[in-house]
């Protein structure tokens, strides 16, 4: 029998307790609208036209044909957005909404039609004609750095699109004075962001000075000024309305891509909404992916396993344009001095233009790279030292600071919390490690094998600019509450977590309230869903908007008490005196009364987070200093892998455990879901399964049949083990779940497949062909 | 596209319809686009994702593997259809309550692919679980939920609490 699990944390009315998602009930009737589920009166199909070559240069453009075709309503290319380019920052704005002079990768758009239906508009596509001039192209990094590689931006010399060059402390010496120092060289795979959902917009303009636009953005702050700059509209005139988002996990739905350019000039031209959506193919072959890095660790630990010095080298395959490659580099470098103490660190990183589809930010962003590396050569060192994989991550482990401490890293990264320790020890305590690792390895063809990883991730992530997300509570007469916000849920609960801080606040039920989805025309402004920035963000917002609804309350309260604000609290929805709780009245009586009494108030609470913007000051990119998470959560896994010795085939058991430490669950159940999905999702699966196989800028694997992703039957019932640190940076103690997750996952399937067979796979994917091949080489070299 | 169009009778989620659509029409377009069905979701058109699963005579079927036409007198069941007017299946129940349901556009063809499993199977083992949403993939949860989901609902459709 399963149970339902009612683990409950913290003292509170609301949080710390499970609670259903408030979208839960539209999304399991199909009551939820999409982007492609939108359709308007008078409305237009769009469809974009792509390049067939991954480097040529465009010579003319003729659009006369279409122009003729039946149906069709307006045709644009790049020459319509006037020069206009756009990128993650100023200084990185190298891409076009649709390429004018040149391609730079396979498929890239060059111009997009409307006609009335998506027949009509396919074959007009086919009807522009483009004179092309061919031009060689670089397709590695490898590639791409040879000198007189082809150029995939002229005005960038050597291909490079992000270098770093950080030191910390004395690597050298440190190396110098090391007992053992290892070198080993780690691959990550080219990997699609994989949501199901393909990217989808209609856009329409209501007056010749207002563009309206509902699209699959999981950051639709970043369409409102993006289109704005485009379309040289005032920000107070576009209006991005933002429906159900069927996941995100960084890039394309943050970023824009060709068809949130296509369906607003389309529509401009023809006066009626256009829509457009991809099809799996369009996204598969030109959306944003995860970089492939090649990663050189160089790392020098005692004779009793503490580290001493890391010396990293990340060279990674940016694509065609820059997007947010500058980050990602960032933050391959920026954590490895967590979750172990580490006392000196270097880190080198290339980050080069090919002519493939561009690279981007994906869940586990950056860090999910490098703490592969790090922590499979954690076990390589272990195993030459003789020690135990646990053993050397508990010695090595950073301390949970006393309560008003900070523990600071060698590169000047803060921590209030650090739960590692306690992560490890409760995985290896659930997971029977010792026993476990000792247990017969092989049965027949099948080998048993079980690995560990410790790993952390940046929370509440601040950039330069704008970081401060914001929210309005507005209470209506009759008691009901609405809540403004400009945070998005892509599929994390947040949505759930806004509404349930201002019902723990307010004193009120979580049903009380109705959360209003992003629609730039009246929510507040927000940098966007990224960096597991929106609970602890916009869930700091939250608190202050209902803290600020609820002071106005408590006045009205105090008048009809005759007491100080001070002494009145709001409980399960009764007002009451503190030290007389008998003096009392219902939450709809005190609502209705503040909005009636003559002359009548209008109760609307605002808040905005603060915590991300002035503790701790701001990262310095360039030189790896600084904070990049409000706060930081740790994770410890433990994984049992299932190779089949003949075959290849690697699978994870459901020996399978981690312990997360988010601060504070403010939804158990949601933080369980979302440890468990990161894990598998976008962690098992670069470990064992995904990677597209490219040829000269071509995708070979572009649907969800040749490219293998994660499914039910394979999936480990991972337990999830909840370990709370109370950080004092994050809204009720919280921080980030999930993305710690994708970065402890890649390390421990990897180390366990060592540990049932006695190969390393330093090459991700671990898929069976080279399992295969290196068993075999392996059983060759014994047989010697 | 040159075909004419033909007669297609059948019903939805017990309506009975009858339209006229070419013999290339996908059934998951008409239940969108003429029958504005959108819960049925569009993920792949390659079979692959399972977004598009529908119920066709009680077995689960991704609507974009067929053809409108080849549903011609049958009976097709859509997320639409699924509760009783405004109380939940067990499985919808289940998959709220037990915190399954993340960004959700996998959710209807899960709980087409467990409805049909439970309707032939009221006690189906974890693997024969797995093996019934095997062709549905999440891209965020971590399919655990909604497998613990489905066999609590398998257990209260038994009889048990």
């Amino acid at each position: 029998m399963v149970e339902t699990k009612s683990e409950v944390f913290g003292n509170y009315s609301v949080l710390g307790k499970p609670m259903p998602r408030v979208d839960a009930r539209l999304k399991v009737t199909g009551q939820a609208k999409y982007a492609a589920d939108y359709e308007f009166p008078n409305m237009l199909w769009g469809q974009i036209k792509r390049s067939p070559y991954a480097h040529a240069r465009i010579l003319n453009i003729d659009t006369s044909k279409v122009e003729k075709l039946p149906g069709v309503m307006a045709v644009t290319t790049g020459k319509d957005f006037g020069g206009f380019k756009w990128g993650w920052s100023g200084p990185t704005r190298d891409e076009e909404p649709f390429a004018t002079t040149k391609v730079r990768y396979l498929y890239e758009g060059v111009a997009a039609v409307a006609a009335v239906d998506e027949e009509t508009a396919e074959e007009a596509c086919d009807l522009i004609e483009v004179e092309w001039e061919p031009l060689p192209g670089v397709f590695d990094p490898f590639e791409a750095m040879q000198e007189g590689a082809p150029l995939v931006h002229d005005d960038r010399p050597e291909n490079i699109c992000v270098e770093y060059h950080w030191a910390f402390g004395d690597v050298e010496k440190a190396f110098a004075e090391s007992y053992l120092v290892r070198e080993d060289t780690f691959q990550t795979p080219r990997m699609a962001k994989g949501y199901i959902e393909p990217p989808a917009v209609i856009a329409y303009w209501p007056d010749d000075n207002h563009l309206v636009f509902q699209g699959a953005k999981g950051s639709p702050y970043f369409p409102y000024r993006i289109l704005s700059r485009c379309f040289n509209l005032p920000l107070s005139n576009v209006r991005i309305i933002q429906p159900f988002i069927g996941s995100d996990f960084g890039g394309t739905k943050n970023d824009m891509v060709h068809c949130d350019y296509a369906a607003p000039m389309l529509a401009k031209k023809t006066g009626r909404p256009v829509k457009l959506v991809y099809t799996q193919f369009d996204e598969l072959t030109t959306c944003l992916r995860r970089h492939p890095m090649w990663l050189t660790i160089k790392t020098g630990v005692t004779k009793d396993g503490m580290l001493k010095a890391t010396y990293l080298k990340a060279i990674a395959d940016g694509g065609a344009y820059t997007r947010m490659s500058p980050l990602t580099m960032f933050l391959v470098g920026t954590c490895m001095t967590m979750p172990y103490k580490l006392p000196n660190f270097k880190y080198d990183a290339y980050n080069y233009f090919t002519n493939n589809p561009s690279s981007a930010a994906m869940r586990g962003h950056g860090l999910y790279h490098s703490r592969f590396a790090a922590d499979v050569q954690l076990d390589m060192i272990a195993e030459e030292l003789g020690l135990d994989p646990v053993e050397i991550r508990l010695k090595n482990a950073i301390e949970n600071p006393k309560p008003g401490e900070v523990y600071e890293t060698v590169n000047q990264v803060h921590m209030a919390t650090c739960g590692v320790k306690e992560c490890i020890e409760k995985v290896a305590e659930a997971v029977n490690w010792e026993e476990r690792r000792k247990a017969k390895k092989v049965d027949g063809y099948r080998a048993y094998g079980i690995g560990f990883s410790a790993a952390t991730y940046n929370s509440g992530t601040k950039l330069s600019a704008h970081n401060a997300c914001a929210a309005i509570v507005r209470i209506c007469e009759d008691g009901s509450v609405n809540y403004l916000t400009g945070a998005s849920d892509v599929g994390q609960g947040s949505d759930t977590i806004m509404c349930a801080i201002a019902a723990e606040v307010l004193g009120i039920r979580l049903e009380d309230i109705d959360l209003k989805r992003v629609d730039t025309s009246f929510t507040p402004v927000d940098p966007g869903s990224y960096g597991s920035r929106v609970t602890v963000l916009a869930g700091q917002a939250a608190r202050n908007a209902a803290l600020d609804a609820k002071r106005q309350l408590l006045e009205v309260a105090a008048q009809q008490f005759g007491v100080k604000p001070e002494e009145v609290e709001i409980k399960n929805k009764q007002v009451f005196v503190k030290s007389n709780p008998e003096r009392s009245m219902s939450w709809e009586r005190l609502v209705r009364t503040a909005c009636y009494e003559t002359p009548g108030k209008v109760i609307i609470g605002r808040g905005y987070s603060t915590q991300g913007i002035t503790i701790l000051g701001l990262a310095d990119l360039s030189k790896g200093l600084g904070d990049i998470g409000t706060n930081y959560s740790f994770t410890a896994q433990a994984s049992e892998v299932e190779v089949d010795v003949e075959t290849g085939v690697v699978k994870c058991t459901d020996n399978s455990v981690i312990a997360h430490d988010c601060g504070f669950p403010l939804n158990p159940p949601a933080v369980e879901t979302q440890v468990q999905g990161g894990a598998y999702h976008q962690g098992v699966a670069a470990a064992l399964y995904e990677e597209f196989k490219m040829d000269k800028g071509q995708t070979l694997n572009p649907n969800f049949i040749d490219y293998k992703r994660p499914r039910a039957y394979e999936a480990p019932m991972t337990q999830v083990i909840h370990v709370i640190t109370n950080d004092p940076y994050g809204p009720y103690g919280a921080k980030e779940a999930s993305e710690g997750s994708c970065c402890s996952a890649p390390p421990a399937v990897i180390n366990a497949i060592h540990n049932a067979t006695g190969v390393w796979i330093k090459e991700l994917p671990a898929e069976p062909e080279k399992v295969f091949w290196a068993l075999k080489k392996k059983r060759e070299k014994e047989q010697k | 596209m040159k075909g004419e169009p033909r007669e297609l009778k059948f019903t939805v989620n017990g309506k009975p319809y009858e339209l006229k659509v070419k013999p290339n029409t996908l059934l998951v377009d008409i239940l969108r686009k003429n029958l504005k069905l959108t819960g049925t979701k569009i993920g792949c058109l390659d079979s692959a994702c399972g977004a598009c699963t529908v119920n066709i005579d009680g077995k689960a079927v991704r609507s974009c593997s067929v053809l409108a036409l080849q549903v011609n007198n049958r009976e097709v069941i859509t997320i639409e259809g699924v509760a009783n007017g405004d109380k939940l299946h067990p499985i919808q129940e289940a998959m709220v309550e037990h915190g399954a349901i993340e960004c959700g556009f996998c959710t209807p063809g899960m709980v087409m692919s467990a409805r049909a499993l439970l309707d032939e199977n009221p006690s189906p083992s974890r693997e024969e679980v797995r093996e019934a949403i095997q062709g549905n993939l999440c891209a965020d949860e971590g399919y655990v939920k909604y497998i613990e989901a489905i066999e609590i609902a398998a257990e209260r459709m038994r009889g048990g609490k």
